[in-house]
């Protein structure tokens, strides 16, 4: 089986894989890493959303071999162990972004994607456009405009604001 | 999806190279429509050749009258690129209104017109700007290159390098999407380059993206959408599914040429 | 109230593991040696298994087994069945067809199983399974539920002629046809209620491993209810004893009524694990769940209402065909009938109703219970007709509804609910003020300058939630009581777990259940947890659906609570020594009436557990209760729903401007908890009205088969909604809760369709009001053909 070697959630890890093993089935599977969702087939629903190399990208819909080299930053990667959470993180809790929680992890890195290419003030017309590539059934968006939102302007002064205190 | 052998050339000669060993291999780009495909064993490529490392295939840069995109630039790369903002204004809307952020991180001009699914965005802006299509091999004008549903000119072992697309005074793209999918429902490219005016329609033809040669002749007297005012063309020839039927898409096609015209020359 | 009690909107405790990618979904449970099943499904609608060779799929490289339906049944693995027993009007009852959990002998919609390989990978299990060589005679298959019971339709059971289930009635029907002879007008619709894909962003998951040290099974799976799982895979498929069996519901990523039921793959997983010795998971592709998830709604119905010469409802009359699809789901009897017939009163004073339900078999996925199951269905019918009288009669719809509204409670309808408390006036008046509808005509005028249509539609609904009475629901045929149960269970240190017979997939019970124990025993919110989910560790409870886990669910715990406290003041009598009588229990703290003597909550938790204090032949130690509630009625939420939207002439694409929601949910627990289930029911509401239904083609297939074809809705689908709150509180448990969980899907699509139909001037709409629908109808309307010009 071929190697693979990546960086994920800043520590290197290399794995044995068969070609066709999806980068979201990479970090599930051989690294264990289960906050990384699968909830469609057909590169819809976004549950399945990490970084590579700082970008929003849908794992279900990369080949793991591809991200040879990359920089992957997954849900379980924002924040340090008993560290303080991510803004976006906290935005969900403190606006009630999240009802069942299986889509959570892919609209927080999608929201911390929007926040990198659209700034830290976002109206809720552009935030909702943005959201294309994410599906919630639960929360009907109402309050996930809002986390977004909010931990938009909780995130100026740059991306990581906890690290730097 | 069916397991594959899984290569990484790092020039396009190499990748012309293991092309023609591996005949029912597989070019990957961005891999956006590729993959999904695969994953639900509609497709069986034996080899995967990954175009990610080939050096000098991104990119968007001014060359003369023209801008000139690499075929491994992302979607996003185009849409937020100030050549292309400055210079053609109207092709950055295409990339940007491409699938959702993720894809458009990721997916590929070079791998959207190597598909030419039907209901794709980019075919629309290569054919109503005239673009060229470059590849390994030669240079083909986009009236030749789209040949049908997801069939292109595109011979054994070719492989895009470049879109030229030449600068036009106006140009704008309307697309009305496909509610679940977000590709075309139908969407209509329209520019106009000295008295070189084109129509290019993406999502509502069964054999591909298409130009209507009427909305032409009628935008040559006058670039203004009243000049399509109550035009339309006929519902033969236009996709029908659950979503849209022919009528109605052959409809859409005035309603969002006429927009389109609007927003070239608003 | 306190920061953190009854009415506060406390942050979720459930919201850190979940932001955080820590929480425990089925397929993120990992058991050592696990397996992968994946299963071999008909591609037809309706065949006869001639054959199956799977000898070339079980050389494949790394396949432990491939087994069929014969080997199923062969090993005595029952059916699955449908628990809700409906007798037609001529008495006879329900036609329940076999529904084994791997098809032996033939399919009957695409997607039916037939075989499952277990192998070491997926991709290995899916390389193989392509592998099972199936030798299938297709037969003619029928689709379309208007169809099924007609001449020479396919049929598809042999227990049930013309394909039908039953034919049910409720209601007066000679009585209805008097007062529809008196009527001045009669308003006629025929209405078609539009089949949905839940589409749970979770898919279903099982995970099942056999201990054969202890002949123990263990289930994870994706259930909204594991202990009713337990006892239909014990008692009925007959997979284990009951106390053999024991099934994990762990976080569950959204259910919406598609996780109540058993399903064959949880069987087959069960199966699989004793056979092959080794735990085996499925977890289901998307593609896998919209041909195996159970499908919602699906009606077919022809509505009728009479009033006078003054706009008062006489009376009005449904004839109804539900499709329920190739088997009976667990519960898809109950949901056309009881759950639907029941409500065609609205929020109206009707005298006389007369309901008829034909519920009918095709070749498709079974139907059964979907976010509002059967409600959403019956609003539709009477908030659709009550629109379209008021503007063929030319009152004003509000005005009509006005007139109409039950005043006085409690409040027998003619089709055996008693509506026992609200004031519709009061969310109507509320949600008018809220949406400004004064000022739609200015609004109106403003759309049609820039080329738009705009129309406003309202939908009055009601709902019967807490579901609901046992010996209610046992006479009208129900094959469980659906009472709910609590244990509390203080511990020495005084901090509480509440072991729940409910089960939470993102309603936040955690949370809000914790509220209420903290209230009640003034004690920290942190020192409270939830525990549910768990057969091993939770005692029975029948779990979650129909907006029941606060109402029911939560009466359980407080009768526990009730249980608690008294224990407590007996230990705290010893302690202080006092009669207990005289001991009183507030904000955390015993105290002796009339003196300064006082215990605290930790002490008397303490104490009853050292059990120094007093004699255990008098008192027994510890502090551990249950209980055990069953609701005196079902509860009736009810509210107003305002949707404002604004249709583009040309491309017919509707935008939703505006939407206001005023409910009734009786006690809030938690505002922020209870507005975001207001939000999602009704994003599922406009989904259905808007933009999603499930499409067969003529031969069974099903072509909205993938999200790339079923448009789920979509952030920019929908506005910011504007919701509000009346009380009036529910005199049927004793926080006056009604529930919240399924409003918004019941009260929406006929907001969203009376909007549409307002703004285009045309009834001729049907669900989904795609683009395309919309212009099509603009075709046909004079009126909008007009303002286009």
């Amino acid at each position: 089986m071929p190697a693979v070697s990546m960086t994920v959630n800043g520590k290197a890890v290399t794995g044995d894989v068969e070609a066709r093993t999806l980068l979201v089935q990479f970090l599930r599977e051989n690294l264990r890493l289960t906050g990384t969702h699968v909830g469609c087939d057909t590169s819809q629903c976004g549950a399945c959303v990490v970084h590579v190399n700082g970008k929003a990208a849908k794992s279900c819909t990369l080949l793991a071999l591809t991200l040879e080299g990359a920089d992957i930053t997954t849900i379980e990667g924002l924040a340090e162990p008993n560290g303080p959470l991510h803004p976006m993180q906290e935005a969900f809790r403190q606006n009630h972004g999240l009802q069942c929680g299986y889509c959570t992890p892919g609209m927080i890195m999608s929201a911390i994607d929007i926040v990198r290419r659209k700034g830290n003030d976002l109206d809720e017309h552009t935030i909702r456009e943005e959201l294309e590539g994410n599906i919630c059934r639960c929360t009907g968006y109402h309050n996930i405009v809002k986390s977004v939102a909010a931990g938009a302007k909780a995130m100026k002064g740059g991306p990581t604001r906890q690290a730097a205190e | 999806m069916y397991n594959f052998t899984f290569h990484r050339p790092t020039t396009v000669r190499q990748a012309a190279g293991l092309l023609a060993k591996n005949p029912d291999g597989k070019l990957l780009a961005g891999g956006h429509s590729l993959i999904p495909v695969m994953k639900q064993r509609l497709a069986q490529p034996s080899a995967i050749i990954d175009l990610s490392k080939v050096e000098g295939l991104a990119g968007v840069e001014l060359k003369g009258r023209s801008v000139v995109v690499g075929a491994m630039t992302r979607h996003a790369d185009v849409a937020n690129s100030p050549v292309m903002q400055q210079a053609l204004p109207g092709l950055a809307e295409v990339p940007g209104s491409i699938g959702d952020p993720q894809v458009r991180n990721w997916g590929t001009i070079g791998g959207s017109i190597a598909n030419n699914d039907p209901n794709a965005d980019y075919p629309a802006a290569c054919l109503g700007l005239g673009a060229t299509i470059i590849t390994n091999k030669r240079k083909i004008a986009a009236d030749d290159f789209f040949t049908g549903m997801f069939s292109t000119a595109l011979e054994d072992g070719e492989i895009i390098t470049k879109v030229s697309f030449p600068i036009a005074k106006k140009a704008a793209y309307v697309k009305f999407k496909h509610p679940a999918s977000g590709f075309a429902l139908v969407g209509v490219f329209v520019s106009k380059r000295g008295s070189d005016i084109r129509v290019a329609v993406t999502g509502a033809g069964a054999n591909g993206v298409f130009r209507v040669k009427s909305f032409e002749e009628a935008l040559k007297k006058r670039f203004a959408a009243k000049s399509l005012e109550g035009m339309t063309i006929p519902a033969t020839g236009m996709n029908s599914d659950i979503h849209a039927g022919a009528e109605y898409r052959a409809h859409l096609v005035g309603v969002l040429a006429r927009r389109a015209v609007a927003k070239a020359t608003a | 109230m306190s920061a953190t009690g009854i009415g506060a909107a406390v942050r979720r405790k459930e919201d850190l593991r979940f932001i955080t990618g820590k929480g425990q979904y089925t397929d993120d449970v990992i058991r050592p040696g696990e397996t992968r099943a994946v299963f071999v499904r008909s591609p037809h609608a309706r065949a006869k298994i001639k054959s199956i060779d799977v000898n070339e799929a079980k050389k494949m490289p790394g396949v432990v087994a491939v087994l069929t339906g014969a080997e199923l049944a062969n090993d005595k693995i029952g059916n699955l069945i449908c628990g809700w027993m409906i007798h037609s009007k001529d008495g006879s009852p329900m036609k329940m067809a076999p529904h084994p959990a791997l098809a032996a002998t033939s399919v009957n919609h695409v997607g039916d199983a037939v075989a499952v390989v277990i192998a070491e990978t997926k991709a290995q299990g899916r390389d193989a399974a392509e592998k099972v060589k199936v030798d299938y005679e297709p037969l003619p298959a029928v689709v379309d539920p208007g169809k099924a019971q007609g001449k020479g339709a396919p049929q598809i059971h042999e227990v049930a002629p013309n394909n039908t289930i039953y034919q049910w009635h409720l209601g007066d029907q000679k009585a209805v046809e008097a007062a529809f002879a008196q009527a001045k007008h009669v308003t006629r619709l025929d209405l078609i209620n539009n089949r949905l894909v839940p589409n749970a962003i979770e898919p279903r998951a099982a995970l099942a491993e056999y201990d054969s040290g202890t002949d123990q099974l263990t289930l994870w799976n994706t259930s909204q209810n594991p202990h009713v799982a337990r006892l239909v895979i014990a008692a009925f498929v007959g997979m284990a004893p009951e106390h053999k069996l024991r099934v994990i519901a762990p976080d569950v990523g959204g259910g919406f009524g598609s996780k109540i039921f058993i399903y064959p793959e949880e069987v087959v997983c069960l199966w699989a694990s004793r056979k092959v010795g080794r735990p085996v998971k499925w977890t289901a592709e998307r593609s896998e769940s919209f041909l195996t998830d159970a499908h919602g709604r699906d009606h077919v119905t022809h509505a009728e209402l009479a009033l006078d010469g003054n706009g008062k409802i006489l009376a009005l009359r449904a004839k109804t065909i539900a499709n329920l699809g190739a088997y009976m789901s667990t519960f898809s009897s109950s949901v056309p009938t009881y759950l639907y017939g029941t409500l065609l009163s609205g929020q109206y004073d009707i005298p006389q109703i007369y309901c008829e339900v034909d519920a009918v078999y095709t070749n498709t996925v079974p139907v059964d219970a979907y976010r509002g199951a059967g409600r959403p269905e019956a609003t539709f019918v009477v908030e659709r007709l009550v629109e379209v009288a008021a503007r063929e009669i030319g009152i004003e719809p509000a005005e009509l509804r006005k007139r109409n509204f039950i005043k006085s409670f409690p409040h027998q309808t003619p089709v055996i609910m008693a509506y026992d408390a609200g004031d519709y006036n009061a969310s109507l008046k509320k949600a008018m003020e809220l949406a400004d509808v004064k000022g739609i005509g200015k609004r109106k005028r403003e759309s049609a300058r820039n080329g738009k249509l705009r129309g406003i539609g309202y939908s009055t609904y009601i709902e019967a939630c807490g579901i609901a009475p046992s010996q209610a629901v046992g006479s009208l045929g129900c094959g469980v009581g659906l009472w709910e149960s609590a244990e509390v269970r203080v511990n020495p240190t005084g901090s509480v777990e509440v072991l729940t017979g409910t089960h939470a997939h993102g309603q936040g019970h955690e949370t809000t259940f914790a509220q209420l124990v903290s209230e009640r025993l003034g004690i920290p919110f942190e020192n409270v947890s939830i525990v549910h989910g768990d057969t091993d560790k939770v005692q029975f409870g029948m779990g979650t659906y129909g907006s029941r886990s606060g109402a029911v669910g939560m009466s359980a715990i407080v009768k526990a609570l009730d249980k608690i406290e008294a224990k407590a003041k007996k230990v705290a009598a010893h302690m202080l020594e006092a009669a207990e009588g005289d001991i009183e229990f507030k904000d955390g703290k015993f105290s002796v009436a009339g003196t300064d003597k006082t215990a605290a909550w930790g002490d008397v938790a303490l104490n009853a557990y050292i059990a120094h204090k007093f004699a255990g032949q008098e008192l027994e130690p510890g502090l551990k209760e249950t209980s055990f509630y069953d609701p005196t009625n079902f509860t009736f939420p009810a509210g107003c729903h305002i949707c404002e939207v604004e249709v583009d002439i040309e491309t017919g694409n509707t935008e939703i401007v505006g939407w206001t929601a005023v409910d009734d949910f009786g006690t809030v627990i938690n505002p922020m908890i209870v507005e975001g289930q207001v939000h999602g029911g009704i994003a599922q509401g406009v989904g259905q009205a808007l933009l999603e239904g499930a499409v067969y083609d003529k031969d069974g297939q099903l072509v909205t088969g993938s999200l790339m074809d079923y448009t789920m809705p979509r952030a920019h689908n929908l506005p910011s909604f504007n919701v509000g709150l009346t009380e009036t509180k529910s005199p049927s448990n004793p926080l006056g809760i009604k529930g919240c969980g399924e409003a918004g899907a019941i009260a929406a699509p006929a907001a969203v369709i009376n909007a549409i139909t307002d703004a285009i001037g045309s009834e001729q709409i049907s669900m989904p009001a795609t683009a395309s629908a919309v212009w099509s109808a603009l075709q046909r309307t004079p009126a909008a053909r007009k303002a286009a010009e």
